[in-house]
């Protein structure tokens, strides 16, 4: 059986350093999988997240050579180079221990960007009726499977050198919510996203769109909202 | 006005890139049109002394240079060396002026 020459990061906030594992390599493994092992077999005391094992949570991403992914749907072999793997923490967030980060910044800034969704309408009223078929629909659909789980946030590089940059995923799931034909507080979402900490920090280098593993773009979410922050600005609405 | 100013800090370096790829455009062309005989300082200032047409065309292009890489300054001064605020928004302000200044110096001087 070939062994896999895995490096994985320990450390905390602070410091840390690769520390090396031969990990048996099986068919359909995943890197996941090889994590797993590692805390299972190897060393009880490496710390690393994960829940659902399928895709859904958002809750497994790492750096997997030098590309922020999940680990859960990454198989081995999609990645492996000369039987070697290096796993690090995400990038641009602050680590708690090992593979484990710090979660709190990426969401306060979904919060930040208003991404709560905001209506009028009381239980007593009717539902809303939105169209499958109107355009606004179709750009809330095209970003509105994100699941949180930071691999865009971890490819932009534009959050790595600005800290207050509120990022890609915020921005998409701000830009779900301007073209929520039900949702009330568009104006105070679009002030709140404009600026050089909101969409207008992004160089669209698309490093969001190519690592998402969902397909989304936020990279069009935040030229749309750029499109939409002029409008309200002409209309001295900002 | 933060944010309004921000906007129109992005909307002024968007238009002022689209000024600069036509005028870029116009200047290498006629660069590699007027080269075709030789370039002498004679017959550069021969097209350009009185050229109305000329001076208005590069007064643009230096105003918009002028707006252009102020801005975007503003961004890597930002990013790469984490400088922010009035003390970074000041000097650039003090590099653009510079900038038209010594641009307009030199548009005026193949003008008169």
């Amino acid at each position: 059986m070939t062994q896999l020459n895995v490096k994985v990061w320990r450390g905390d906030a602070e410091s840390g350093r690769f520390q090396q594992f031969d990990v048996p390599r099986h068919a359909s493994q995943t890197v996941l999988d090889v994590v797993t092992y590692i805390q299972r077999a190897l060393d009880p005391t490496l710390a690393y997240r994960f829940a659902c094992r399928v895709g859904m949570c958002g809750s497994c991403a790492m750096t997997v050579n030098g590309a922020p992914r999940w680990t859960c749907r990454t198989h081995v072999d999609k990645v492996v180079r000369n039987d070697a793997i290096e796993i690090a923490p995400l990038r641009s967030l602050p680590v708690i221990r090992d593979l484990v980060t710090d979660m709190r910044e990426f969401f306060d800034k979904w919060a930040r960007a208003k991404g709560q969704f905001h209506g009028n309408r009381t239980k007593k009223e009717d539902f809303s009726v939105v169209k499958p078929e109107s355009p606004q629909r179709k750009q809330a659909d095209a970003g509105i499977e994100c699941i949180g789980c930071g691999v865009c946030y971890s490819a932009c590089d534009v959050v790595k050198w600005n800290p207050d940059y509120l990022g890609p995923a915020a921005l998409n799931r701000a830009w779900t919510l301007v073209n929520d034909e039900r949702d009330t507080a568009n104006a105070e979402r679009l002030r709140a996203v404009a600026g050089d900490a909101g969409c207008h920090a992004c160089h669209t280098h698309m490093s969001c769109t190519e690592h998402c593993p969902k397909g989304i773009s936020p990279t069009a979410g935040i030229a749309g909202l750029k499109r939409e922050v002029l409008f309200a600005l002409s209309r001295k609405e900002l | 006005m933060k944010v309004k100013g921000e906007t129109l800090l992005w909307v002024t370096q968007r238009a002022s890139a689209a000024v600069l790829a036509l005028c870029v455009v116009v200047h290498l062309a006629t660069l590699v049109y007027a080269v075709q005989g030789g370039l002498t300082a004679v017959e550069i200032l021969a097209r350009t002394r009185g050229s109305v047409a000329w001076l208005a065309f590069y007064a643009v292009f230096v105003l918009a240079i002028a707006l252009h890489v102020p801005i975007g300054l503003r961004a890597v001064l930002n990013e790469r060396a984490g400088w922010r605020g009035a003390s970074r928004d000041w000097v650039l302000l003090g590099f653009g002026v510079l900038l038209a200044c010594a641009g307009m110096r030199a548009v005026l001087a193949v003008y008169l």
